[in-house]
């Protein structure tokens, strides 16, 4: 299966584990992921809150690339996959902006690409029976408490994946891979990810009340998807730990990099050395160790 | 009670507000949904359900100096869970648009500065450029020191590119910041 995969620019800085690991799965399971060459930025939070052209545009950009290369664009970044369908509706449904992006693009773009997530793939096209068929380690005895953020389910009526409220699909494959999916309440909450440099005393606020809430769920590790969720989440349990007085030690692990882990890939191949937190309780559980 | 000066109403900020979001404002029957799940409004001095209310009344562009329109994280809980459909967040993203240019006060950590900042590396690269962003933010705000605990690790483990991108065709990009810039006050 060919895909027109969209790393997204944080793939190159703070997510090089989640593209990583992305591929060396893709790669396991027989997906053929090929760039939109020269892809640009989506534009993120700072496009839609400065202008709505550069919201769109920007967006659309990619989209006109991949729309020639006659694929689905998949995207494991929630952000750019949020922008990206975001751009799709916009364009569709507001014959104005379509206007002014076709001016500023110097294209008429349509706005049919399809959209997907990563994780829609993983589910959808390859299915959790021929995941299970793949595994060569399983997540028996850790338990893992899903996050999933906001950028991947909302807005619900045009992302529409999964329950905008309580989603579940990082936890099918959880359970698929072996380990215990926990119910706790944080799932979609917000960590205040485009706040991280801007105001780092109210992301602190939201992050550790999802850290304190998956410490008390029993939680060994958090799985995440995105990489803003997951920088946040990380890098700022020592800024917690010193000014809130609290000790966090708490793994924030791709939900790529733990399937990749299952289908039997080492984690140097999975970039687990880049996370700020250890995970190397959840590796030793896993009976994972990294001379493999 | 909410409650606005008689002197202060000015029905162009709700009517641009309505304009630029296709949100009919006067359907909210503040029931307080977006302020109950908004993850920032017991931080923030005024909540959702406020602006919605104030613009309601006919607030002028004070509004746009509230604290809870630069502290927002763009989660979208208020416009998934609204029960009239309305879509808080966007209404929130208008008002941070209607700032530039308005005189309204820079707000705490200077958001809008760090956007530009962000911006500017994607308009010249193509792709946002960590070093030239974080140091034009950390010079404009004069907070040179946070975060640099982390730095020499997120630099050793690669989470911080130290050259932007580069051999992108960036013709695309360009043109586009262009028409926003010319965009902008007429469609903004």
């Amino acid at each position: 299966m060919r895909y027109a995969y969209f790393p997204g620019c944080s793939a190159e800085s703070t997510a090089r584990d989640m593209n990583k690991s992305t591929y060396a799965i893709a790669r396991a399971l027989k997906l053929d992921l090929e760039e939109p060459r020269g892809w640009t930025c989506c534009g993120a939070t700072a496009g839609h809150q400065t202008d709505r052209l550069l919201a769109v545009a920007l967006p659309a950009a990619n989209l006109s690339k991949v729309k020639d290369m006659n694929m689905d664009m998949v995207v494991n970044c929630a952000a750019c996959y949020n922008r990206m369908k975001v751009a799709n509706h916009e364009i569709t449904t507001n014959a104005d902006i379509r206007r002014d992006v076709r001016d500023a693009l110097d294209r008429d773009y349509d706005g049919t690409v399809k959209v997907r997530h990563f994780l829609e793939v993983l589910l959808e096209d390859v299915g959790l029976p021929a995941i299970s068929k793949s595994l060569k380690r399983t997540m028996k005895g850790i338990k893992v408490a899903c996050y999933y953020g906001c950028l991947l389910v909302r807005p619900p009526e045009i992302l529409k994946f999964d329950d905008a409220e309580n989603p579940k699909s990082l936890d099918r494959l959880i359970t698929a891979m072996g380990g215990l999916s926990l119910e706790w309440p944080c799932k979609v909450d917000c960590c205040g990810g485009s706040l991280s440099l801007s105001r780092t005393d109210v992301v602190l606020r939201l992050t550790e009340s999802i850290l304190d809430m998956a410490v008390r769920a029993g939680a060994d590790c958090i799985a995440v998807s995105c990489p803003m969720c997951q920088i946040n989440l990380d890098v700022r349990q020592q800024d917690i730990n010193r000014e809130m007085g609290r000790n966090y030690r708490m793994p924030v692990i791709y939900i790529t990099q733990l399937l990749g882990l299952c289908l039997g890939l080492r984690p140097a191949e999975l970039g687990f050395e880049k996370l700020m937190v250890s995970p190397a309780d959840v590796l030793k559980k896993m009976e994972v160790y990294s001379h493999e | 009670m909410i409650t606005i000066k008689k002197t202060s109403v000015d029905n162009g900020l709700k009517g641009q507000v309505e304009k630029l979001t296709g949100v009919d404002l006067s359907v909210c029957f503040q029931c307080k949904k977006c302020s109950s799940g908004c993850p920032v409004a017991s931080l923030a001095g005024t909540r959702p359900s406020e602006i919605m209310r104030l613009l309601h009344l006919g607030a002028g562009k004070e509004l746009l100096g509230r604290d809870l329109v630069w502290m927002c994280v763009s989660c979208e809980t208020c416009s998934a869970r609204c029960p009239m459909g309305i879509d808080v967040a966007g209404v929130i993203d208008v008002l941070r648009r209607l700032t530039h240019d308005s005189g309204a006060p820079k707000p705490a950590g200077n958001m809008p500065l760090f956007n530009r900042a962000f911006l500017k590396t994607v308009e010249v690269f193509g792709r946002p450029y960590d070093m030239g962003m974080i140091a034009a933010y950390k010079l404009g705000t004069g907070r040179l020191m946070d975060d640099t605990d982390k730095f020499p690790t997120m630099l050793r483990k690669g989470k911080i590119a130290l050259l932007p991108a580069r051999g992108i065709e960036c013709e695309t990009i360009r043109r586009i910041f262009k028409k926003a810039k010319e965009n902008r006050g007429k469609r903004p």
